[in-house]
C-alpha cells in the first residue's frame, strides 16, 4: 500500500500559485479558508525561496492526538482526513500543527469558529465517495478517481510533489544528486565568479 | 624537632600542591597552541577555512523554517500564518496529552480519595453543644444569590471543561464518537459563554468580600492550632476563618483570575492573538483549573458533609447561635456588639407562615 507524502522541492518553486488557485477552485473553498499557502522566505532578498505548503498528513499527526472528540483518522494510504460531524470547532488542531493547514470558516468572540478544514489529499471524508455530501464538505475525492492531488499535478516546475512517498522520495534523490547538493556547486558565485 | 619537621613537610606539600596547580594552567594553554603551531607548520599561515566551512544557504533556509523564522504569504485569511513550521504545537501537544491529562486526573481523584478517607478517620465535625435553637443571620440574600450562581457555574463550568480534556479518554467509550461529540459541541458553547458571565460574577464577588477576608493575627493562632479540623480545639475566628481566607485569596482571586484572564485569552481570539499565545494560555488555564477543582472539593465538603450546622447558612442564611459560638466566636461577639438579637427557629418559622398568608391574601386581592 503506498504511503501518500507531499514533498515541496524549494529550489524549484517559482511562487507561482497555481497549486493554491488549483485547490480554491476544485474543491471551491470560501473566502478566508486556505487549504495550501505559498510562504516566502526571505522575501525580496538573495537566497529568497518558496515553498508550498497544505497539510503534510503526518504520521503521528499532532491534530489526532489532540482532538478532544477523536475525529481525525488515517487512510490506509496514510493520508490524515477528519470527520465534519464529529468536530466541534474547538480549534485544538490548529494550536498543535506545526504547519499551520488547520482553518476554520469563521473566527468570532466567544470561539465560534465552525467546522474545521484542511487539505485532504484531495481524498475527500468519511461520507460516501463522490457523494453530494461528500463534495460539500471536503471536496471532490480524486484519489478515488484513481488521480493524484491537484496541486501537484497542476505545478508547472513540478516543485510540489505528491504521490507515493518512495517515488516522490526516488524523484527528489535523483534530482539532489544531478544538481549536487555542495554550496561550492550552486548559487551567484558559482554561477558568476566570486566577484559577483 | 618533630615539630620543626613537622612544619617543613607541611610547607613542602603547600609548595608541591602550588606548583601543580601552575603546571596544570601553563599545559592547559600550552599543549592546545601546540597543535595549532603545529598547523601553521603543515600548511603556512596562508591558508583559510573559514570559506569552505560556510553554511549551505539551502541547509540555512530550512533552519529557519525549523525555527519558526516567518515568511511572507499572499493568502488571507483568519487561520493563516506566515510561518512554515512552528514548534509550540508539539510542546504543548506533549504537555496536555501527557501530565496535564495524566496528573490532572491522578491529582482529582487523589483530592477526592484523600477527602473520604478524611471523613472516614475523623468524622463530621459536631456541634458540640448541639443546637440552641436560636439563630443569626450570617450571608444576607444578595451575598447568597451570588455564591450560589457562582457556584453554580463553577460547576458547569468544571463539568464542561473537564469533559473537552478528559471525555475523549473516559465518555467517548460510553457514548460513542457521535454521541460525545453532540455532547463536546453544546459543553464546549457552554462553556464558551457561560465563563465571561463566571468571570463577572466572580469579581463581584471579589469585591463584596474582600474587607472580610483581610488577614489579621486571629488567623495566625487559627493556623497554629491547624484550625480545628483535628482534634477538638476551637481556635478564635472572625467572620471569616484563616481557612476560608486562604479559599479567597488563593482560590477565588488567584486562580480565579488567572483562569479568567487565560480564558478570556482564548475565548476571544479576536484581538490578533497567535496560536503561541493561545497554546499557553490553554496549559495556564488547564492546569490552575484543574488545581482550583481540586481546591473546590475540599471547599465544598468542609462547608457541607464535613461541618454540622455550616451549610444553612449558605442557604437560609441563618446559622445557629452554638455553631458561631463554635467555629466563628469573635464574628458573634460583633453580632452582639451591633445589637441584633438571635431569633428562635420557632419565631421565624411562625413570621413565615404569616408573611405567606398576608402575600397570598394580597394576591387575592388583586
Amino acid at each position: 500500500m503506498a504511503r501518500m507524502k507531499f514533498l515541496c522541492d524549494a529550489e524549484r518553486c517559482i511562487e507561482c500559485q497555481a497549486c493554491v488557485t488549483a485547490c480554491k477552485n476544485e474543491h471551491e473553498v470560501p473566502w478566508g479558508v486556505n487549504r495550501r499557502r505559498v510562504i516566502v522566505m526571505n522575501d525580496g532578498r538573495p537566497g529568497e525561496k518558496s515553498v508550498s505548503v497544505a497539510c503534510m498528513h503526518c504520521t503521528d499527526a499532532p491534530c489526532a492526538a489532540v482532538c478532544p472528540v477523536d475525529c481525525f483518522y488515517t487512510t490506509a494510504d496514510g493520508i490524515v482526513l477528519h470527520d465534519k460531524d464529529l468536530c466541534i470547532g474547538c480549534g485544538y488542531c490548529f494550536y498543535a500543527c506545526p504547519f499551520g493547514a488547520p482553518q476554520y470558516p469563521r473566527q468570532t468572540a466567544f470561539g465560534v469558529r465552525g467546522k474545521m478544514d484542511k487539505c485532504t489529499f484531495c481524498a475527500g471524508g468519511p461520507e460516501v465517495a463522490h457523494s453530494e455530501a461528500e463534495l460539500t464538505k471536503y471536496g471532490t475525492n480524486r484519489i478515488a478517481e484513481g488521480k493524484l492531488p491537484l496541486c501537484a499535478e497542476m505545478c508547472a516546475t513540478k516543485a510540489l510533489l505528491a504521490g507515493d512517498g518512495d517515488i516522490v522520495a526516488d524523484i527528489y534523490r535523483k534530482r539532489v544528486m544531478r544538481r549536487g547538493g555542495r554550496p561550492q556547486t550552486w548559487g551567484w558565485q558559482a554561477a558568476y565568479g566570486q566577484d559577483a | 624537632m618533630s615539630a620543626e619537621s613537622e612544619l617543613k613537610r607541611r610547607q613542602r606539600r603547600w609548595r608541591s600542591m602550588l606548583w601543580s596547580l601552575v603546571a596544570i594552567l601553563v599545559l592547559s594553554v600550552a599543549l592546545p597552541s601546540l597543535g595549532y603551531v603545529m598547523a601553521q607548520q603543515v600548511y603556512g599561515t596562508e591558508r583559510e577555512f573559514s570559506e569552505e566551512r560556510a553554511t549551505n544557504p539551502r541547509a540555512d533556509m530550512w533552519r529557519d523554517a525549523r525555527q519558526g523564522q516567518g515568511g511572507f504569504t499572499t493568502q488571507t485569511g483568519p487561520y493563516v500564518t506566515d510561518t512554515l513550521i512552528t514548534n509550540v504545537g508539539e510542546n504543548w501537544r506533549q504537555i496536555r496529552m501527557g501530565p496535564m491529562i495524566t496528573w490532572g486526573g491522578w491529582f482529582l481523584i487523589g483530592v477526592l480519595v484523600l477527602i473520604a478517607l478524611f471523613f472516614l478517620v475523623f468524622g463530621r465535625v459536631r456541634l458540640e453543644e448541639g443546637r440552641s435553637g436560636m439563630t443569626v443571620v450570617r450571608w444576607r440574600a444578595y451575598e447568597r444569590a451570588l455564591h450560589w450562581f457562582t457556584a453554580i457555574s463553577f460547576i458547569i463550568l468544571a463539568i464542561t471543561g473537564l469533559s473537552l480534556l478528559f471525555g475523549r479518554a473516559v465518555l467517548i467509550p460510553l457514548f460513542g464518537p457521535q454521541g460525545f461529540a453532540a455532547y463536546a459541541q453544546g459543553a464546549m458553547y457552554v462553556h464558551n459563554f457561560l465563563g465571561p458571565v463566571f468571570s463577572v460574577a466572580l469579581l463581584a464577588m471579589i469585591l463584596l468580600w474582600i474587607r472580610h477576608n483581610i488577614p489579621n493575627r486571629t488567623d495566625w493562632q487559627w493556623f497554629k492550632q491547624g484550625g480545628g479540623l483535628i482534634g477538638r480545639k476551637h481556635p478564635s475566628a472572625g467572620r471569616l476563618n484563616g481557612g476560608e481566607k486562604v479559599w479567597f485569596w488563593v482560590g477565588v482571586v488567584l486562580f480565579g483570575v488567572t483562569v479568567s484572564v487565560s480564558g478570556f485569552v482564548l475565548d476571544f481570539p479576536i484581538f490578533g492573538q497567535t496560536r503561541e499565545t493561545m497554546a499557553i494560555a490553554q496549559v495556564v488555564h488547564a492546569v490552575v483549573a484543574l488545581l482550583w477543582i481540586g481546591f473546590f472539593f475540599g471547599h465544598a465538603y468542609i462547608g457541607t458533609l464535613g461541618t454540622e450546622g455550616a451549610l444553612e447558612g449558605m442557604t437560609r442564611g441563618r446559622v445557629d447561635v452554638n455553631w458561631a459560638k463554635q467555629h466563628h466566636d469573635l464574628w458573634y461577639e460583633d453580632v452582639l456588639a451591633k445589637g441584633e438579637q438571635p431569633v428562635s427557629v420557632d419565631e421565624l418559622e411562625k413570621n413565615k407562615t404569616a408573611r405567606q398568608a398576608g402575600g397570598t391574601a394580597g394576591q387575592a386581592s388583586h
